[in-house]
Formats: structure tokens, C-alpha cells, sequence
């Protein structure tokens, strides 16, 4: 039996309610994750929200970003990269992605085009790692097929 | 105001358009590039797992979260969270959340000149249990203005949050509820450009779960998996 899937629908503006009732951005301990989420005008996207998870560890975290489109999370360093899903308003579906440890690879990564492998790899930044996802233009983040 | 809308096109498949034009905020936000295809063996990534600790002790009940009770119709909202195969999620966590009877939110973004109804949030979670099986009380949401286009409304929908068993069956969405004359003009949900998964959207009135005296019931099962990419070029 195979069953139509359900299809997806936007988080709206007010997702905030439901999704961010409590603090939900540590899911390790010794490392700061953060970032902007930007839209095709060079934008901050401030009703999104980011959800990571650490599939090695088994360790998952939220975060709505603000204002200036900025998320944070406290993580361990990714072996090799967190899973991430991108939601916003104006977004009919999530967008999935990855971040990369700075030198970390693996076969996902090494089949992508060198500038698009840039755009899922972190910049380390005064001890933080530093992850921006861009949803348009010539450096896009790359988002995957699910 | 039918001109935001793109004719049906059965063919598109079961999913989202996600760079559909009649929803404005979509234009500098969906992605303009295609997506790329993950290796088969990242579809069975396991997601993450949630326990009862997540939960408060009323978050199923959306009318019992204040002293008094929210103005509105009472409704109880229930149902199956399955996977393609047909064999229920169990222990998905289901999240959601609405506006007010009046179509207004709990949330200071909202300005819908529709009053705040101080015994209604209008979240709530659940976890589904072994047969796969969630179930909410609540109250009919209102519906509102959104600015979309001209004279634009939103139909009466919940949201709902889910996470199934693997990374990839992540799922928000919508449910709407049967004979809303506002469906055939929402971008929202024209954006499923195939009317046959558009229904797949909308909840069944559910006159045996009703509570003589207390309240209405609608059904609503929801499918996780994965529904084969962005366009329809992916999905063969």
C-alpha cells in the first residue's frame, strides 16, 4: 500500500506560538553556532526558524531567527555536518541543508561543485562557527531533495 | 482576485509549488535554484525522538490553558499520523497552532483589528500513540485578512508540526476544514496545484467523534513521506 503524502503548507508569520514556546538552541555544549538568513534582496529573513540536528550525537535544537535574521545554537563540533532545516513565512516548503565543520568532508560534499560547496561550509569566527543561508541568488545556500 | 490564482494542473503531482507567484512572500524567499538529490541512503537518517517530557499535562487541550474558557466553537480535531506504507507513526510529536475564533493570533505581529481572546493561546502538542493516533481539543479557528492581494482571506486552518521517524519525513503544514467558500480563492493553498492533493488538506467533519451537548469533531490522518522532490521532473 502506498499512501499520497500529506502536502506542505508554510509556517506563516505566527509559528512562533506553536514552534517557540521555550528555548530549544543547545543541543551540545562546547561550541557557538550562528548565523543570518538572508532573502533574495540581500534581505534578513526575521520570521524564520532554523531547526538543526546532530545526527551522530542524536541531539536536535530550534531557534526563530530575529530581526536581523540571526540564529544561534550551542553545539559540538559537527562529524561532519548537522542536518538543517530552513522554515519562513513565504516558504510553502522547508528547505533542507548542512553545515560542515571548516575541513570536514564527506561524499555529499565532494560531489558538489567547489562554490557550491562553499555555501554548506561554516567559517570559523572568534571561536564560533559562522553559517549564513542565503535562499536565492548566485551564491545560494545548495538544498537538498527529500 | 481569481487572477492570483494558477489553473489546477492534476498532473504537478502530490506536492507544494514552492515558488508559487500568487503567494507574494514566496518571490524573494523560495529558492531559484534547483535542488540536488541526496544519496538513498540519507532518506533513512533517523530523526530526532521525543518523550513525554516535551509535553505539559493540557498541551492537547487548547480550551483548558486559562481559569476561563476561550470564546468559540468547540471542536475536537483528531486522527492517524501514518507513513506512506500505511503503518501508523507512533510517538511523533505533533505540534500546532491557530488563531482565535475572531482570526486573530496570540502574537504581537498580528494586527488584525479582531479582539485577543485572553483565555486562548491557540497552541498545543501531543505525541501520537501506538496506533499512530493524535487528538486535540480546540476551537474553530476564525479567518482573516492577510494583504496578500486585494480583499485577501485566509480560509480557517490549524497549523500542524510534525516529525516522523526519519530526517527527511519532516512536515508542516495545514488543515482546513470541509464547505470553507475561501479555499477557492487561497494562493496558500492553490499552491498544491493538484486538486485531488489539495483534498488531501482538508479534514473530514466527523459526526461519531462528536460530544452530544459539548462539542463538533473533525478527522484528519496525515501522511509522512517523502513525496519525490520540488517539481515534477524529480518525481519520476
Amino acid at each position: 500500500m502506498t499512501l499520497p503524502p500529506t502536502p506542505s503548507q508554510t509556517v506563516g508569520p505566527f509559528f512562533s506560538i506553536g514552534l517557540c514556546r521555550r528555548a530549544e538552541n543547545e543541543l551540545g555544549s562546547s561550541l557557538r553556532l550562528h548565523g543570518r538568513l538572508i532573502d533574495g534582496t540581500d534581505e534578513p529573513i526575521g520570521d524564520g526558524v532554523i531547526e538543526v540536528w546532530d545526527a551522530a550525537r542524536r541531539k536536535w535544537g530550534r531557534c526563530p531567527t530575529d530581526a536581523q535574521g540571526m540564529f544561534e545554537f550551542t553545539i559540538d563540533p559537527p562529524e561532519p555536518c548537522l542536518h538543517v532545516n530552513v522554515f519562513a513565512r513565504g516558504l510553502l516548503k522547508h528547505q533542507v541543508t548542512r553545515v560542515y565543520a571548516p575541513g570536514a568532508s564527506d561524499h555529499v560534499l565532494e560531489a558538489l561543485p567547489a562554490a557550491d560547496r562553499a555555501t554548506l561550509v561554516a567559517v570559523g569566527e572568534d571561536g564560533a562557527l559562522r553559517f549564513d543561508i542565503r535562499m536565492q541568488g548566485p551564491h545560494q545556500t545548495v538544498f537538498f531533495a527529500v | 482576485m481569481s487572477d492570483v490564482l494558477l489553473p489546477d494542473d492534476p498532473g504537478f503531482g502530490p506536492d507544494v509549488q514552492v515558488d508559487y507567484p500568487g503567494y507574494r512572500a514566496s518571490r524573494y524567499r523560495a529558492p531559484d535554484r534547483p535542488l540536488v538529490s541526496l544519496p538513498e541512503e540519507l532518506h533513512r537518517v533517523d530523526g530526532p525522538v521525543f518523550g513525554e517530557d516535551a509535553l505539559g499535562e493540557l498541551d492537547w487541550d487548547l480550551t483548558r490553558q486559562y481559569e476561563g474558557e476561550p470564546l468559540g466553537e468547540r471542536i475536537i480535531v483528531s486522527g492517524r499520523v501514518l507513513g506512506e506504507d500505511g503503518r501508523p507513526v507512533r510517538n511523533a510529536l505533533v505540534e500546532v497552532w491557530q488563531a482565535n475564533a475572531g482570526g486573530r493570533y496570540h502574537h504581537d505581529v498580528d494586527q488584525h483589528p479582531a479582539p485577543v481572546d485572553p483565555n486562548f493561546a491557540g497552541a498545543g502538542r501531543c505525541l501520537t500513540g501506538d496506533d499512530g493516533s493524535y487528538r486535540f481539543v480546540t476551537i474553530k479557528p476564525g479567518s482573516y485578512p492577510w494583504g496578500n492581494h486585494e480583499n485577501a482571506w485566509r480560509p480557517a486552518h490549524i497549523h500542524f508540526s510534525l516529525f516522523g521517524r526519519a530526517f527527511v519525513d519532516r512536515l508542516v503544514t495545514q488543515m482546513y476544514f470541509p464547505g470553507d467558500p475561501l479555499q477557492a480563492y487561497d494562493p496558500i493553498m492553490h499552491a498544491v496545484r493538484s486538486p485531488k492533493a489539495r483534498e488531501l488538506l482538508i479534514a473530514r467533519f466527523d459526526l461519531a467523534n462528536t460530544q452530544p451537548e459539548w462539542a463538533l469533531a473533525y478527522e484528519w490522518d496525515i501522511v509522512l513521506g517523502r513525496s519525490g522532490g520540488a517539481t515534477p521532473l524529480e518525481e519520476e
